[in-house]
This record gives structure tokens, C-alpha cells and sequence, in this order.
């Protein structure tokens, strides 16, 4: 299979000014312009996006994903190594860039086209199609200044789908317009798969990249931290994601009169063993104090690792009183029948002084997985465990035909 | 790398340059009343200005045109119009880069477009100038007509040489910010040392007075001035009635080429961070 983008040892330097004066006094004053610091957006990134693919790249703000996604766009110009793009490429970066606020929405068409690379006539072939798609046949003679702004969106979204790219860049513009909107968007994305194009996708939406995408990029601090199938990529980088960003505020922030040393989630058989649908689980949570203190709340987290909450529960709402710890101890969360789907997630936990106003101590979240019992649900977040029934009512009619 | 690939690369994208072309020009007097109109009561209004202040109040004398033409209006718009059209080109195309911002960050076609297509556009208003001044010579009983391809060929010079000064400064300004405030005022002092206002006869006749230092006299470095050798090609031929100074023409179009190819070199050389600059 062959390449349609080839990203080779790419790296991308930006400069940071200090002071951000571009003033040609202070520059002849320094002998130089002002003064600035070098950051790599980019280190030495090499990969490849196969022909018709769909590939998603994810990362944190600042990873450098949109710088990459820039540079395949030729809008930004690599330091080091390059990336060779083969095909017809068309970015959706901004929506509606390019626009002329005077100048009609017909008239915004052709520029916009154009820019984008069709011909006159390549519009004209397109036009009832782009004003079609975006929904726009009444006000397609309006100045563009007037449309509303998902109305602006619309419109520079369905120019740029309908160029007939043979790669097509998205930045973070899957989540435009309503939800009709949305939906149109994403058949046509679909579209694009089936029609064999390549798609290079940035978004913070892991479900969607999970769907969407057949491989995936994960981008750290403008490295390649791993590419791969959709779900382990995505898996990987969620999980990263939820422990770092609590990672740095950590040891200081709190003051650990009580601390949590070791939450854990494990089913009936005890610790170590698996959590389960359908079966008993226990949520543990392994304390230590300095000295006894009175009255803490303990309270855990659930989230899926696509980042929903699940639920939070607290020792407090539970109306379990501490009293009053030992040095060390454990709370238990027996949870007589655990209602969560098969996947995996992610346990915050947390203890609070009696008044709740300040945490003694948050450790890391860790992840944990919930194992297939004999349920064979898997869609949303929960089973229900419920019992189906029929119930007749009336007389049935005679079957016919048997 | 190459001015010649770079020439394809715009050529290449011609529907684009005429469709920036015609977004210049139909946002330029979107929702304004008289629209179009506006490109023609500019230079009306400073003709009547100059002609107020230095024909009538300062007494400049026009030279004698063709068949005893003394007018001094239309000696005035024969150099009027082709310094509005280089001033014009040169304030606005400083501009374009760090006007379009947002476009130039969000995508990609050759960035030489914004500037070529300025000044086309404003060319386009040039040439319509200079038409309704063709037809005014034409009430005044001058045939200017014959004359009409080799003025089109200064006036291209005159785009070309703009062309040269825009693309060097579209892009420093947008490292530079205040280039575009130095350029205002370099424009204001070039203004004055070009022949719009009063005949290049004044300037030789300053000969007469003792020059700098003994000897420097400001006639020896004023035909450096590429605009006068244009703006006198269109006088000679359209006030004047006679041919131009062909040396003179060649100097500039010797210049202007040089500038061009200068100019496209250091856009060239800049153009690569435009992305992170803006």
C-alpha cells in the first residue's frame, strides 16, 4: 500500500519573543531583532499515512498536532526533514477562512473555491451541490457579513468538502453546526472512506477518532508517542492524559494529614481479582495518617476513559461517619452488584477535612477493568440487569400461515 | 528556487489572482453610495486642490503642450493619476500580508498572489483614470490616441516597478510593523521630488542658483527618481505631444527589473515563516 502522505524526520522550530515589539528602533539598537527563545513543536516525527485511510492524531494542546497538520498543508515550512504529500490536498483548518465580510456568499464560493484550487468552471459544476450542502439557497446572494455564524461555518465547510480533495485535513472542526449539520458531516466523511480517500483528522473527541479513524498518532510535547490501531492509541493517550494532568500539582498542594496509599477495585474472589458485571466488586481504599484526625470524608470518582464521569460517590453522602482514623486503615465500597459495562476506567479517589472545605490528599488516579460477566451488553455505560418480560394482552389473532 | 518557477507557480494560479483581483475590487466601495464613482471624485478633489493652491494662488506655469496647450489641470493629472497609482500600490501592498492573516495561517497558495493581485486591482482603476483623462484631452481638441500603446507600456513599467517595492515591503512588514509608518513619510518627500505639481523645467532652472558644497547641484541626482522618467514619458507624449526620453525609460525599465527580481528574491526568502510571523 502506498503512502499518501510521507512525513520524514520532521521537525519544527517556532520562536518565542520576549517582547513582542517589532520595532525596526530596537532592532538596530540590538544590531538584531528582539530576542527569543527556540521551542521545537516538532522533534523528528516520522511516519506514514497509508492511501485511504482515516488517521487521527491526538494529543495535548500545545503537542504539536495542528503544527503538523500545518505543514502538511504547506502553510507552515519544516526546519528539518519534510513531508511529501501525494494528491490533490484540501484543509479544513478554519472554516470559512478566506471569506470577504462585503462580498456575497456566491461570490465568497468562487474565492474560496479557488483558493482551495478548483477552476471557474469546476465551481459551476459544484454550485447548486455547495449551496445545496450548506443549506444556504435563500441567502446565497447575501453578504456573508450578515449570515450568522453557523450559517458562516456551514458554508466554508461545504466549499472545502465538496473540492473533491483526494486528502483532506481536519482540524477540530467535526463539532460544527447543528446537530443536523453535524450529522450530514459525518456521512459525508463516511463518504470520503468509502470513496477510498485519505483522512488526516485532529480532535479531542475519542469517540469519534475511535470510530472514525483506522490508525491513530499520539503526539507528546512534538514527539511520536505511539501510533497504532485506533482503541489502544486512544486507550493510551486518554489514560496518560487523566494521570498527568494531576501529576505536577501533587506532592505540594496537599497536606496530608490523611493520605491515600492504594485504591484498588477488585470482584468477589477478593483482592487481585477481576471486577465483573453482574457480580459483586468492592472498591478499596488504603489509608495512612500521621495522627489520628477526626472526621475526614473520603470520596472516590469514576470516569470511562474517554473522559465521562460515571459517578462520584462520598462517605458523607453515603452517611458513613469516620469518626476518627487509625494510622493506618482501609475503607471499604461494597458494591453489592457492579452495573458497569465491560471496558475500562479510570478511580480517582480523594480525602477531605470534616467541613470539606480543604483535601488532605488526591492521589493519581488509577485505572481499572471491568470484565465480561454473563451479560453480553455493551452499549452505553451501564447494564440495567434487568429481566425482560412479555406480557399478552387481549386476545391474539390466529397465526396465519403456519 | 527560481525566479522562472516562480512566475509558473502565479501563472498557475490565474484564477485565483483574478478572483483576489476582483475581491479587492468589489469589497474596495462595497456600501458606499457612489461606489465606483469614488475612484474618479479622488482625483477630481486633488485637482482642484493642486490647481487652487499652485496654479492659482502660487502661479506655477504649466510648460506650453502641443498646438499652445496651457492647462495646467491637465498637466497636473498627466502626473496625478500615475503617482496615485505607485503611492496607492506601494501604501496598501505593504499591507496585504498582515491584512490577510488570517489567511495566509489557515491556508496555502502561493502567497505572491496577495501582492500581485493588489496591485492589479489597482490597476485596473489606473486604467480607468487614465481613460476618462484620454477622453478629457480629446474634449480639449488633443489626439492623444496615437500615443495610447506606448503610454499602456510606461504604465506596465509603472505596475512593475511597484511590484518590485511591494513585494519587499509586504513581507519586512510584516517583521517590521513600522516599516509602514517610515514609508509614509518616505512617500510624502518622494511625492515632492517627483514632477507632479510643477514642471521638471523648475528643477533644471535650480542650476542657475549656487548648488551644495560649490559644485552638488540636486538636478545631477534627480533623474535617479525612476517616477520622473515615467511620469515625463506620459507628459511628453500625452501634454507635451512629443516622443520620450527613450534613455531615460531605459533606465527605469533597467531598474524596475532589477527591483523586481530583487524583490522577488527577498519575498521569496521570507515567505517561509509567514505562517508563524503573523
Amino acid at each position: 500500500m502506498s503512502a499518501a502522505v510521507e512525513v520524514n524526520h520532521l521537525s519544527k522550530r517556532f520562536r518565542i519573543y520576549h517582547e513582542r515589539n517589532q520595532s525596526l528602533k530596537v532592532a538596530l539598537m540590538r544590531g538584531r531583532r528582539a530576542k527569543f527563545d527556540e521551542f521545537w513543536a516538532l522533534k523528528d516525527v516520522d511516519f506514514e499515512v497509508p492511501t485511504g485511510k482515516t488517521f487521527g492524531l491526538v494529543g495535548h494542546n500545545g503537542s504539536g498536532k495542528s503544527t503538523l497538520l500545518k505543514t502538511m498543508a504547506r502553510i507552515l515550512v519544516p526546519d528539518r526533514g519534510g513531508v511529501e504529500v501525494h494528491g490533490k490536498v484540501s484543509a479544513l483548518l478554519e472554516l470559512g477562512a478566506g471569506f470577504h465580510p462585503e462580498l456575497s456568499g456566491r461570490d465568497n464560493v468562487y474565492l474560496n473555491g479557488s483558493i482551495l484550487g478548483l477552476s471557474r468552471k469546476e465551481i459551476d459544476r459544484r454550485f447548486d451541490d455547495i449551496v445545496g450542502f450548506a443549506g444556504l439557497d435563500e441567502f446565497i446572494d447575501t453578504p456573508v457579513k450578515n449570515y450568522s455564524s453557523g450559517m458562516y461555518v456551514r458554508l466554508g465547510f461545504s466549499v472545502a468538502i465538496n473540492v473533491d480533495p483526494e486528502i483532506l485535513l481536519i482540524d477540530e472542526v467535526l463539532a460544527v453546526g447543528d446537530e443536523e449539520f453535524q450529522r450530514k458531516c459525518m456521512d459525508k466523511f463516511h463518504e470520503f472512506k468509502e470513496d477510498g480517500r485519505t483522512i488526516v483528522v485532529v480532535s479531542h473527541a475519542m469517540g469519534t477518532m475511535r470510530t472514525l479513524c483506522d490508525q491513530v498518532a499520539w503526539l507528546s510535547h512534538g514527539e511520536l508517542q505511539r501510533i497504532g490501531g485506533p482503541n489502544d492509541v486512544v486507550d493510551g493517550y486518554v489514560e496518560d492524559a487523566q494521570t498527568s494532568a494531576r501529576a505536577q500539582d501533587d506532592e505540594q498542594a496537599y497536606s496530608r494529614e490523611v493520605s491515600i496509599e492504594k485504591a484498588e477495585v477488585f470482584g468477589p474472589s477478593g483482592p487481585a481479582s477481576p471486577a465483573t458485571t453482574g457480580q459483586a466488586a468492592t472498591i478499596r481504599l488504603h489509608y495512612a495518617a500521621k495522627s489520628p484526625v477526626v472526621d475526614p470524608v473520603f470520596k472516590i470518582g469514576i470516569h470511562t476513559v474517554e473522559g465521562d464521569y460515571v459517578t462520584g460517590p462520598s462517605s458523607r453522602v453515603a452517611g458513613m461517619d469516620v469518626d476518627r482514623t487509625g494510622t493506618r486503615g482501609r475503607v471499604d465500597i461494597e458494591v453489592p452488584r457492579l452495573d458497569l459495562l465491560p471496558g475500562g476506567y479510570i478511580l480517582s479517589s480523594a480525602v477531605y477535612s470534616a467541613d470539606m472545605k480543604k483535601a488532605y490528599h488526591r492521589p493519581l488516579p488509577v485505572r481499572f477493568d471491568v470484565a465480561a460477566g454473563r451479560s453480553r451488553e455493551t452499549l452505553g455505560l451501564m447494564t440495567l440487569n434487568g429481566d425482560w418480560v412479555h406480557v399478552t394482552e387481549g386476545v391474539a389473532p390466529p397465526v396465519l400461515g403456519r | 528556487m527560481g525566479v522562472l518557477t516562480d512566475v509558473k507557480e502565479v501563472l498557475g494560479a490565474r484564477e485565483l489572482l483574478l478572483n483576489l483581483t476582483r475581491r479587492e475590487l468589489r469589497g474596495k466601495y462595497k456600501g458606499t453610495a457612489l461606489g465606483w464613482g469614488w475612484s474618479l471624485v479622488n482625483p477630481l478633489a486633488s485637482t482642484l486642490i493642486f490647481t487652487a493652491v499652485f496654479s492659482v494662488v502660487l502661479r506655477v506655469q504649466p510648460p506650453i503642450g502641443v498646438d499652445g496647450l496651457n492647462n495646467y489641470a491637465l498637466f497636473l493629472l498627466c502626473g496625478l493619476l500615475t503617482w496615485n497609482f505607485f503611492s496607492g500600490a506601494l501604501s496598501s501592498g505593504m499591507g496585504v500580508l498582515t491584512g490577510n492573516g488570517n489567511l495566509i495561517k489557515k491556508t496555502y497558495f502561493p502567497r505572491r498572489l496577495l501582492v500581485v493581485s493588489n496591485i492589479m486591482a489597482l490597476f485596473v482603476t489606473y486604467l480607468i483614470e487614465m481613460l476618462v483623462l484620454a477622453v478629457i484631452f480629446l474634449v480639449f481638441r488633443v489626439n492623444v490616441l496615437p500615443w495610447i500603446p506606448l503610454v499602456l507600456v510606461v504604465m506596465l513599467l509603472t505596475a512593475v516597478l511597484a511590484l518590485g517595492f511591494s513585494l519587499i515591503l509586504s513581507v519586512v512588514n510584516v517583521y517590521f510593523r513600522d516599516v509602514a509608518h517610515f514609508v509614509a513619510i518616505a512617500l510624502q518627500i518622494w511625492f515632492y521630488a517627483t514632477p507632479i505639481i510643477y514642471p521638471i523645467t523648475m528643477v533644471e532652472a535650480t542650476r542657475d542658483s549656487a548648488g551644495w558644497a560649490g559644485r552638488f547641484h540636486i538636478a545631477d541626482i534627480y533623474l535617479a527618481n525612476p517616477m520622473v522618467g515615467l511620469i515625463e514619458a506620459i507628459r511628453d507624449m500625452w501634454y507635451s505631444g512629443t516622443m520620450p526620453d527613450f534613455r531615460l525609460l531605459g533606465y527605469v525599465a533597467a531598474l524596475s527589473i532589477v527591483l523586481l527580481w530583487f524583490g522577488n528574491y527577498v519575498f521569496g526568502r521570507l515567505e517561509v515563516r509567514l505562517g508563524e510571523e503573523l
